[in-house]
């Protein structure tokens, strides 16, 4: 009797001290598994942070880079930012309300064909490349309907490249909001697209917002679009309906092409000036966010 | 105030499948009714059919004549949002708006039909808050999210929020069943008090709970897996938990059956 007591207890101890070598050697591979994954977002930061500072200050978010020479050690992105701004900017004007109403419509509304045929559209469109949204605004809105190349063209490539994510993070977040809560509002005599308009969009706010964001962070990093649509420009151009228009993206591919030292200082730069414009719109649009939550 | 609702032959489905089948029953004003019943029996269905609920959910369909007094709550022109401004609803687990604070959960059937006057709003907060024996508790914190409160307190904000439209009926699709002894006591005791005004129907499992608040008690059974819910017998509370006329109320009520 002690002993078969004995004996169990002890493979009960060895099975123990297998779990706990197995747990360890475990926690260790997910742990390197995380800092392998960290190194290189790391890695890009502080790249972009310590080189980025050689150029980067007020000079250069000030100056444009009309009439820098080759070598001038001068020059600055405040140009580039512009078109940055405007760009995005209206590509996520014209996104959002669009992208909103149709995960909207394809969540709360969508029981047919139309809502399916949406689904699969913007399926196929997130997978897009964004030199083909760029290839199909050259084509169709440059050439084809003449409008020439601006920062309005560009605009409305990344808009097609931001559609298919704003629909789907929307219809996810929409996803997300119990159906009690519809059905609470609607057992009140709410109508439907009241019930949709005070109860169900407030609840699904902020992840709409981040979601709006992680497309806005991913277009406004894009390059090869522009390339066809707003091409790049050396000065300020403020209009985004007409004419060249610079933005970051091509700042930095049209500075990190050249050989000089003092020009692969300002892509550096102009790379840090992205980042952080990126990380500003985040914490705004988070504060946007937190205040429409309470006051909801 | 309070209405008399009076159900013929009602047969409700999902889909193809049938959820209830003739249902017919007269609901009293100012009183209330305790519908009764093993799971799955079509008990709660047949309380969403009343406020037209039901049709909420995608493929279903109603059949049968329902009546709020003289209204056919399915007659043609009738706008189901009107329907459920008038019949009021309580769900099993209380569902406050996250996004909203005490008063604007209260306030938000009045305010998302159109009210604005802030005057007619805190009137109807502190009365609803008050119907509901809620507003000793959070008067000083009106402006704190609904979610915060405890789990009783929360189902009784949802009866506030019900009662804050003036309904002339409240449907209860077991509002205790998530609560703890306590809780259910304080919602038990605002019932009673509620049917003064309102006529109450009231889903529950808990059978102590319809004798203890309900004026009748209707009990549903279904023959089998598959096959639709039928109202076996309505009756006053007490003679269907002492001398049901039926071998099937009283085998459930014994606790023989279900």
């Amino acid at each position: 009797m002690t002993t078969v007591e004995s004996g169990s207890l002890a493979t009960a101890h060895a099975g123990g001290l297998r779990r706990r070598a197995v747990n360890r050697l475990a926690t260790l591979l997910l742990g390197l598994a995380v800092a392998i994954a960290l190194l290189p977002l790391a890695l890009v930061l502080y790249y972009t942070v310590v080189k980025g500072l050689v150029r980067f200050g007020g000079y250069f978010l000030q100056h444009s880079m009309r009439g820098v020479g080759p070598i001038d050690p001068t020059g600055g992105a405040y140009h580039a930012i512009i078109g940055t701004l405007e760009q995005v900017g209206i590509a996520t004007l014209v996104a959002v309300p669009i992208g909103l109403l149709a995960a909207v419509y394809t969540v709360e509304y969508g029981r047919g064909r139309l809502a399916a045929t949406i689904r699969f559209f913007t399926d196929v469109m997130t997978g897009v490349p964004s030199i083909v949204a760029g290839l199909f605004i050259y084509a169709f809105w440059v050439l084809a309907l003449g409008q020439g190349f601006s920062g309005f063209a560009a605009a409305l490539a990344l808009m097609i490249l931001m559609l298919p994510t704003i629909v789907r993070s929307a219809e996810e977040m929409l996803k997300l909001v119990p159906d009690s809560l519809r059905e609470a509002a609607l057992a009140l005599g709410i109508p439907r697209w009241r019930t949709i308009v005070s109860v169900v969009l407030p609840t699904a706010s902020a992840g709409i917002v981040t979601g709006v964001m992680l497309a806005v962070a991913r277009v406004a990093g894009e390059t090869a679009p522009l390339l066809l649509t707003a091409l790049n420009f050396d000065s300020i151009n403020l209009d985004p309906f007409h004419g060249q228009q610079a933005a970051l993206p091509t700042f930095i591919f049209a500075q990190a092409g050249q050989p000089q030292q003092v020009a692969l200082d300002r892509a550096w730069a102009g790379a840090l000036t992205l980042v952080l414009l990126i990380l500003v719109l985040n914490l705004i649009a988070r504060a946007i966010a937190r205040r429409s939550r309470v006051h909801g | 105030m309070a209405k008399r609702i009076a159900c013929v032959d009602v047969s409700a489905w999902y889909g193809k499948t049938k959820a209830i089948e003739d249902v017919s029953m007269v609901i009293e004003p100012k009183s209330i009714t305790a519908l009764i019943g093993p799971s799955g029996c079509g008990k709660s269905t047949f309380l969403r059919t009343l406020n037209r609920m039901h049709e909420v959910q995608p493929r279903t369909r109603v059949e049968g004549r329902i009546t709020l007094d003289d209204v056919d709550v399915y007659g043609p022109g009738v706008d189901p949002v009107s329907v459920r401004r008038t019949i009021g609803m309580v769900f099993q687990r209380a569902n406050p708006f996250p996004t909203m604070s005490i008063y604007d959960n209260v306030a938000s059937g009045l305010k998302l039909n159109g009210v604005k006057k802030k005057s007619e709003l805190d009137a109807a907060v502190e009365r609803s808050l008050q119907g509901a024996n809620l507003w000793r508790e959070v008067s000083t914190r009106l402006n704190r999210p609904g979610a915060g409160l405890s789990g009783g307190q929360q189902q009784r904000l949802c009866i506030a929020r019900a009662i804050a439209v003036e309904p002339e009926v409240l449907l209860m699709d077991e509002p205790c069943s998530a609560l703890d002894p306590i809780s259910t006591l304080a919602i038990e005791d605002l019932m009673i008090e509620l049917k003064d005004s309102y006529t109450i129907v009231i889903v529950t499992h808990n059978m102590q709970q319809a004798a203890r608040v309900s004026d009748t008690t209707g009990f549903f059974t279904i023959d089998g897996p598959g096959t639709p819910g039928r109202l076996v017998e309505i009756d006053s509370t007490p003679k269907i938990f002492s001398n049901p006329t039926e071998k099937r109320t009283e085998d459930y009520i014994t606790g023989r059956f279900g």
